[in-house]
């Protein structure tokens, strides 16, 4: 494809330069997927633009071209929300990698979105740190954080990329290029930037972004309590969390994901114990102490006699180690996997359980189990062998199954992960017509042309009607794939 | 007015065929709750029909468990607080109360001291539910507190004033009433002491459920407040800390009574007159100065950077706040008591922002129902 001359090659050419343009397929294919590898496709081109003002130029000729475009960062998100969408224009942001300002007197950074997330941590330490923290954090971009509104281990008690975003430079899909919110906080005006964070790379791109960091506890304590069943775990989470505290991170792991992490992690877990709950405390000195011991003491009460402290930050990491393993272990037990990521409320969480261990038993297949019991975001990991036929079919539909649990206990199809293109089929379950009407009329006030990732989240293609400017007919329209809405 | 000026749909149904019926006719409409904010915004042409949420009052479910409530719009907001107190619970906001609903408070997105440890209105809205002009009933987020399926439509909503939609029900995080509290006070006259010491206490973990500042009368005063079972020990350590940070240049004593000193805090976010300013902490100097010259006392969360400047009634009010505000430009200030005294309560926004702005309201209200006009950049 390289020199085909067409009038948006040349345009991408001239503003990032013949290096960073990719048009042969070799090198598109590296961009096929993200994390969720299971979906692949190739972009008719690839652009990694080095400044805000590339990327702008960039969005501004594909607005032009009428080529819808896709923002990625790291590519580890889970979802298939960067996926590259065929006969697009794939914008990787890595390149925007600086960053911009740190104001500890203010308790601001700003940053590139190809930031990574422990970057963020690095830059501001030892006195202040960024909380969300989702597993894949030394890869994962800002920018892919501010897409997908990321969490983690920690988001309970300190909230999501949401809670910390201040303020956005943004690139709206027809070139336009605006700040929302700010350095400060509370601007007056509709919160569009709490409209902006989390919509998956389908309003626009960020390109700066201003951040709210937060110092370091004064201590942290951990323990993990081990226990015969993933039931007796979760009252103690309940026990925990009716006492009034608000731990740092509560996780929980059953036995499966037990196993598969000590045979990656040797950190000394018990195989064979039913679950294990890692409680982390973090604040105050003497606020932590006082309830790490009502802590312990539930544990024991909820009938676990295996209660480990962590004695130094060398077992802390380790626990957080064999945690953190969870997913990466699963490939020594199953060739394959689906990670899911419903949410339920935290009290039906003992019965949810139940209900996947039912539903792993009528489908024959394993389901692991690893969560963030604070606040009921399950990853139930649906373990298969993709080369035994039909068990990757029937392991998304027991992976849709699970979902349906979840939003039968009143809880959400996903906590963390977003839901790209993987979780569309699953939204009009979760949302009727009218609130799936309520989402298009955001996403067509930020992208009337429906130019920016087009195909995810919603769960058909829809288009806007009333489109400013001349008309033009979108291609989805013109292959009679779907109607103005 | 005539009879048709005061709507108060009793369900939800009735809210969507009234709305529907109301954008039909052309109407313009302007949801109310209680009318303790009814100045904020600015006024509402003459002709305009108030669709009230009284009818809308139900606490609909209290998860203890879960730590979760859904409530109705028309709910009264102190009402809610007891009914969740009962469970040793609270929804994490304090604003001042002067009766006020559950929906005016997600409208309007007012809030207290708790913001700095809570977060504002826009982080306890885990779910929202909105009666647009067509009459679509449409429901965003959920019940759990996380979640990250379909856009956030509960913090576009929260602060738009009634612009967008009637805010019908919300679904909010609730957190555990503090056992304790105990407050450290620190007393200056001195504002660039005052601002040291806010900068050397934000930046320690203090984990305090409030950091505030309060300015009259030439007399500045820091207050950081703690929570939980050692709330009293751990402000008298944040007393030792406060008095070593400053060099002992401020007094400093600790309140374990401490209601009275926020209820003080809360009253200096009322007045005739009150300008909002969204700062940085850094600032505070600056923003004494400009609310000295009109005679305004200063309320500041002061590690966030939010202050709220009360100015006294008289003759020339308009001018003191209109001074004021020039001063602290290019900072984004907004008129909130007195929003019928001024000009235009709101700032000025870019003209990006103002064009995205015309374009959600487009979108969600394209019969121009909802009090057109009234919003930021007369939009």
């Amino acid at each position: 494809m390289e020199g085909d001359g067409t009038a948006l090659t040349d345009r991408l050419r001239a503003v990032v330069g013949p290096r960073w343009l990719l048009v042969d397929e070799h090198d598109l294919r590296t961009y096929e997927s993200d994390g969720l590898l299971q979906y692949h496709v190739v972009p008719k081109l690839a652009v990694l633009p080095a400044s805000a003002d590339e990327v702008r130029a960039c969005v501004a000729a594909c607005a032009e071209a009428g080529v819808p475009w896709v923002a990625r960062g790291a590519g580890s998100g889970l979802s298939g929300g960067a996926l590259p969408v065929d006969d697009g224009v794939l914008i990787v942001l890595s390149r925007l990698n600086r960053i911009l300002e740190i104001d500890l007197d203010n308790g601001r950074v700003c940053v590139e979105p190809g930031v990574t997330n422990a970057a963020v941590s690095a830059a501001v330490a030892p006195d202040f740190f960024y909380p969300p923290d989702p597993s894949s954090q030394v890869v994962c971009t800002i920018g892919g954080n501010v897409a997908e509104n990321s969490g983690g281990a920690h988001c309970f008690k300190y909230g999501f990329t949401t809670n910390y975003v201040t303020g956005l430079e943004v690139v709206l899909p027809d070139g336009e290029v605006l700040t929302i919110g700010g350095k400060e906080l509370d601007t007056p005006g509709y919160d569009l930037l709490g409209a902006f964070v989390g919509s998956e790379g389908t309003l626009g791109v960020a390109t700066k972004i201003w951040l709210r960091v937060v110092p370091v506890p004064e201590t942290t304590r951990t323990l993990v309590a081990f226990f015969d069943s993933t039931r007796q775990a979760g009252e103690a989470v309940s026990a925990i969390v009716q006492a009034g505290i608000v731990p740092g991170a509560i996780e929980m792991m059953d036995a499966t994901t037990i196993r598969a992490t000590e045979e990656m992690a040797h950190a000394g877990y018990p195989v064979g114990r039913g679950a294990a709950l890692l409680v982390e405390l973090d604040g105050a000195e003497a606020e932590c102490d006082a309830q790490f011991t009502q802590v312990m003491a539930i544990c024991v009460d909820e009938g676990s006699d295996d209660v480990r402290v962590s004695r130094d930050e060398a077992e802390r990491q380790l626990f957080w180690k064999t945690r953190k393993a969870a997913f990466p272990a699963m490939g020594r037990i199953s060739p394959n996997y689906f990670v899911q990521d419903g949410v339920v409320p935290r009290t039906t969480l003992p019965d949810v359980l139940v209900r996947i261990d039912d539903l792993a038993a009528e489908y024959g297949l394993t389901v692991a189990n690893v969560f963030h019991a604070g606040d009921g975001n399950l990853h139930p990991l649906v373990c298969y062998d993709a080369a035994v036929e039909g068990q990757a079919a029937l392991a998304e539909e027991l992976a849709g199954r699970i979902l349906d649990a979840c939003l039968e206990a009143g809880g959400s199809i996903t906590g963390e992960h977003g839901v790209g293109v993987d979780k569309r089929k699953h939204m009009a379950k979760m949302f009727a017509e009218d609130d799936l009407a309520a989402f298009q009329r955001l996403r067509c006030a930020f992208d009337p042309a429906g130019m920016a990732n087009p195909g995810k989240v919603m769960p058909t293609p829809r288009l806007c009607g009333e489109v400013p400017g001349p008309y033009r007919q979108h291609p989805l329209e013109a292959a009679g794939l779907a109607e103005r809405f | 007015m005539n009879t048709t000026s005061v709507v108060r749909p009793g369900s939800l149904d009735e809210a969507a065929s009234a709305l529907r019926g109301l954008s039909n006719a052309g109407a313009r409409v302007r949801p109310a709750g209680a009318g303790s904010r009814a100045a904020w915004g600015g006024p509402d042409p003459a002709d305009t029909v108030t669709v009230e949420t009284s009818g809308l009052a139900e606490i609909v479910a209290h998860n203890p468990g879960d730590f979760t409530a859904v409530v109705q719009a028309g709910v009264p907001f102190a009402a809610l607080q007891r009914h969740l107190a009962r469970e040793g619970q609270w929804l994490a906001l304090d604003p001042p109360d002067l009766g006020g609903t559950v929906g005016g408070l997600v409208a309007t997105a007012d809030s207290g001291p708790a913001r700095h440890r809570y977060g504002g209105v826009r982080d306890l809205v885990i779910g929202i539910t909105v009666v647009l002009s067509d009459g679509s009933v449409a429901r965003s987020g959920g019940t759990v507190i996380k979640n990250v399926a379909g856009y956030d439509l509960g913090k576009l909503f929260a602060g738009s004033y009634g612009t967008l939609g009637l805010i019908a029900q919300v679904a909010l995080r609730l957190h555990p009433l503090p056992a304790r509290t105990a407050t450290v006070v620190g007393t200056t006259g001195d504002p660039r002491r005052l601002a040291g010491a806010v900068a050397a206490m934000s930046r320690r973990p203090l984990e305090a459920t409030a950091l505030d500042v309060a300015w009259r009368d030439d007399t500045g005063r820091l207050l950081v407040r703690f929570g939980g079972m050692t709330a009293p020990a751990r402000a008298g350590d944040a007393a030792t800390l406060l008095t070593e940070l400053t060099g002992a240049t401020l007094d400093v004593a600790v309140a374990l009574d401490d209601e009275p000193l926020w209820a003080t805090q809360l009253a200096g976010q009322r007045g005739p007159a009150v300008v909002k300013v969204s700062a940085l902490p850094t600032d505070l100097p600056a923003v004494v100065a400009a609310a000295g010259a009109g005679g305004a006392s200063v309320v500041s969360r002061a590690a966030l950077g939010v202050s709220w400047l009360s100015f006294p009634d008289g003759p020339d009010l308009a001018e003191r706040v209109a001074a004021a505000r020039a001063a602290l430009a290019p900072h984004a200030t907004v008129v909130l008591d007195g929003a019928d005294r001024v000009a235009d309560p709101w700032p000025v926004p870019s003209a990006g922002v103002r064009e995205l702005t015309r374009r959600v309201k487009a979108r969600f209200d394209p019969t121009g129902t909802f009090r057109p006009g009234t919003y930021v950049g007369g939009i």
